[in-house]
């Protein structure tokens, strides 16, 4: 089967400054793979490549084998690839239930329509409900995204990015800023999602990280130094030198 | 559930029965061609707030789809006069502007839509001076400064209609105006009218779920390109003749203050904005030679005070308005003496602007004007002395009344939060 991202000898610059040095990963069909690595690592870098959010200086990035290497964002999405931001990045002058439709609408078909009304349609309402229930927002599908509390924001932004049935979705540090039972709830969520997808995570909370991954890649300064199942990650001599030692010294 | 709903339905046939009986209560043949300006005037706002209310496009430029669509328009009916062109019905024209309209927005729009923000405001503006420059050029379609003559008058259509009389233009534009206003109303409801939204308020977010963001406003600049070409041969239709200034900055200035005025963010909005500036246009400049200082004053006090329009301040007193009604009369009294000020304030600066315009404008020593009704003489010191009086009176009035409504307007919204929670 092939691999449902696979990255071979990416590398990005900016200007003189090399953020990604030659990276090599494979993320398996239907496995979370959590991405971790100290500050300035160049994670998020990563997702903005795989995207099309940034161009990719030099390299190949396949999706579902098929090569999808400096593609525009949304051609990238067509394709069944889709992330969320680390920072919240949704609409906040229209509804939670607005906001989740609009994340339906393309792959339900409706495309550039100006012929259909958007309440007037059963797959459009359903889907969008059910998404709804599934994060654990239908209570709040009336209020405006930018009045919703932070952790419901949070929320939203993983129901958009999964509304469009992707089968690769890529979370930007889906809890950060969460208390410990807002965390809770949002790896529950995680894992509820992840039955039907193809996860990658970036994630600082290593609890989160070991808890929820199939595997983990660890990437220093712009490099992968190590993947593996969180076991192996742990016992990792490179890993527990250049990253978690430097975490618990 | 019915479209475009129950409360839509009795509000559009209210609107409708309005329209029929209109020029039957004022017929004077003035007030009448006022009003299928403003017929015209609604279409275009509509369509121009497509741009800038829905999609968050400021374009500089949008009277150029309106007066191409003219221009073809009035060459179409002079074709079908003619005889160089098959027939079709006048009352069927205003879609051949549309598509004149559409087609233009198709082309331009695939460059200007490129870019959002200040690019695209800049690259409206190029073509808006291209525009201009062309009708002096290509003299055989624009025919330079005269602009092209047309006779709406083509041949009998149903019903004994020929469009001779201004009565029957105005029904003309009464109709495409609610059919425009009910297509650009149910437009927003569709996809493409959520993703025009979503475009406006989260471009990059748009990318992520699907949409090509250039596609969105492509398709939203043209789509709003084809009602400003309907506009546009209407105003052929209803004046007969389409010149150089119909594509220009002037009037893509004017449409672009009426929707601003009438506020952007409300679909009615842009049809108040319409109403209100085409009346004051029409009676105003009569009145007053200072006409374009009082709009301009209104524009940027508006941009200033009330960036939401009319309609913004309208619906600001919604929430308390579902609550609970009884608060609005509550805020009558600190309404009236805001009112009341303001109006002083008004007839004081009116004043000293009219007296000022008359002394710098006279060209003979004739210094006596009448004002308010009252014949004064400018040069005079009393006059500038009462209306100096007024103006500082209803400005101090003011800066105790304003305060005083504002919070009104808060104790009133805090209790129509209140209402709402218990």
């Amino acid at each position: 089967m092939t691999n449902a991202i696979e990255f071979s000898g990416v590398q990005k610059s900016f200007g003189n400054t090399e953020v990604i040095r030659g990276v090599d990963l494979a993320v398996e069909q239907g496995e979370i793979h959590a991405v971790i690595g100290p500050n300035g690592a160049g994670k998020s870098t990563l997702f903005n490549l795989v995207t099309g959010r940034y161009h990719v200086s030099r390299g190949r990035i396949e999706l579902n084998g098929e090569n999808i290497t400096n593609r525009a964002p949304h051609d990238i999405f067509r394709k069944g690839l889709s992330r969320s931001f680390q920072v919240t990045n949704i609409f906040p002058r229209m509804s939670v239930f607005e906001n989740v439709r609009c994340g339906v609408l393309w792959n339900l078909g409706y495309h550039y329509s100006f012929w259909h009304f958007v309440n007037r349609r059963r797959d459009l309402r359903e889907r969008t409900e059910s998404i709804l229930e599934q994060t654990g927002l239908a209570s709040r599908r009336n209020v405006p995204a930018g009045l919703l509390s932070y952790s419901d924001q949070r929320a939203l932004e993983i129901a958009v990015t999964i509304a469009g049935g992707a089968s690769v979705v890529l979370l930007d540090e889906p809890t950060s800023g969460m208390s410990s039972s807002e965390t809770e709830q949002a790896v529950a969520l995680i894992r509820d999602i992840s039955a039907t997808r193809t996860m990658v995570i970036v994630e600082h909370d290593m609890g989160v990280v070991f808890d929820l991954a199939d595997r983990i890649s660890v990437l220093v300064y712009g490099k992968v130094i190590a993947t593996g199942t969180p076991e192996e990650i742990r016992s990792n001599a490179k890993v527990q030198e250049a990253y978690l030692g430097t975490e618990a010294a | 559930m019915t479209i475009p709903g129950a409360k839509q339905t009795s509000v559009g046939a209210l609107v409708i029965a309005l329209l029929i009986i209109l020029p039957l209560i004022v017929n004077s043949g003035f007030a009448l061609t006022v009003m299928s300006q403003t017929g015209i005037a609604i279409i275009f706002a509509l369509a121009f707030n497509m741009l800038l209310g829905q999609g968050g496009m400021l374009s500089f430029g949008h009277a150029v789809y309106f007066g191409l669509a003219g221009y073809v328009t009035a060459h179409v009916m002079n074709g079908m006069a003619n005889e160089d062109l098959p027939y079709m019905p006048v009352s069927l024209i205003p879609l051949v502007g549309g598509v004149a309209g559409l087609f233009f927005g198709i082309l331009i729009g695939f460059v200007s839509t490129r870019r959002a923000g200040t690019a695209f405001a800049m690259i409206s503006l190029g073509f808006a001076e291209l525009a201009t420059g062309l009708t002096l050029i290509i003299i055989f379609f624009f025919n330079g400064e005269e602009g092209v003559q047309t006779d709406r008058w083509v041949r009998e259509e149903w019903f004994g209609i020929t469009y001779g009389p201004d009565i029957q233009v105005y029904y003309l534009i009464a109709v495409w105006c609610v059919i425009a206003a009910i297509a650009m109303y149910l437009l927003t409801r569709t996809p493409f009218g959520r993703m025009s939204n979503a475009v406006r308020d989260n471009p990059e977010r748009v990318q992520f779920i699907g949409y090509n963001t250039h596609r969105v406003r492509w398709l939203a600049f043209s789509l709003s390109s084809f009602f400003a070409g309907l506009a546009g041969a209407l105003h052929a239709v209803n004046v007969e003749h389409v010149g150089f200034e119909t594509v220009g900055l002037g009037q893509s200035a004017v449409i672009l203050i009426m929707v601003y005025i009438g506020g952007t963010g409300h679909f009615a909005g842009p049809i108040l904005g319409a109403i209100l500036i085409t009346l004051l246009n029409a009676y105003l400049s009569d009145i007053s030679p200072a006409w374009y200082l009082y709009l301009g004053l209104i524009f940027v006090g508006m941009v200033m005070f009330a960036p939401g329009g009319l309609a913004g301040l309208i619906m600001m007193h919604d929430p308390i308005r579902r609550a609970a009604p009884h608060l609005l009369m509550r805020m009558a009294p600190a309404y009236a003496a805001a009112f009341g000020t303001s109006l002083v304030a008004l007839v004081g600066c009116i004043g000293l602007v009219e007296m000022a315009y008359f002394l710098s404008t006279t060209v003979s020593r004739n210094t006596a004007l009448i004002l308010y009704g009252i014949a004064l003489d400018a040069a005079d010191f009393w006059p500038w002395l009462v209306c100096v009086a007024l103006a500082a009176a209803g400005a101090l009035g003011c800066s105790r009344t304003y305060p005083r409504l504002a919070e009104s307007y808060g104790t009133a919204m805090h209790e129509a939060r209140r209402a709402v929670a218990s």
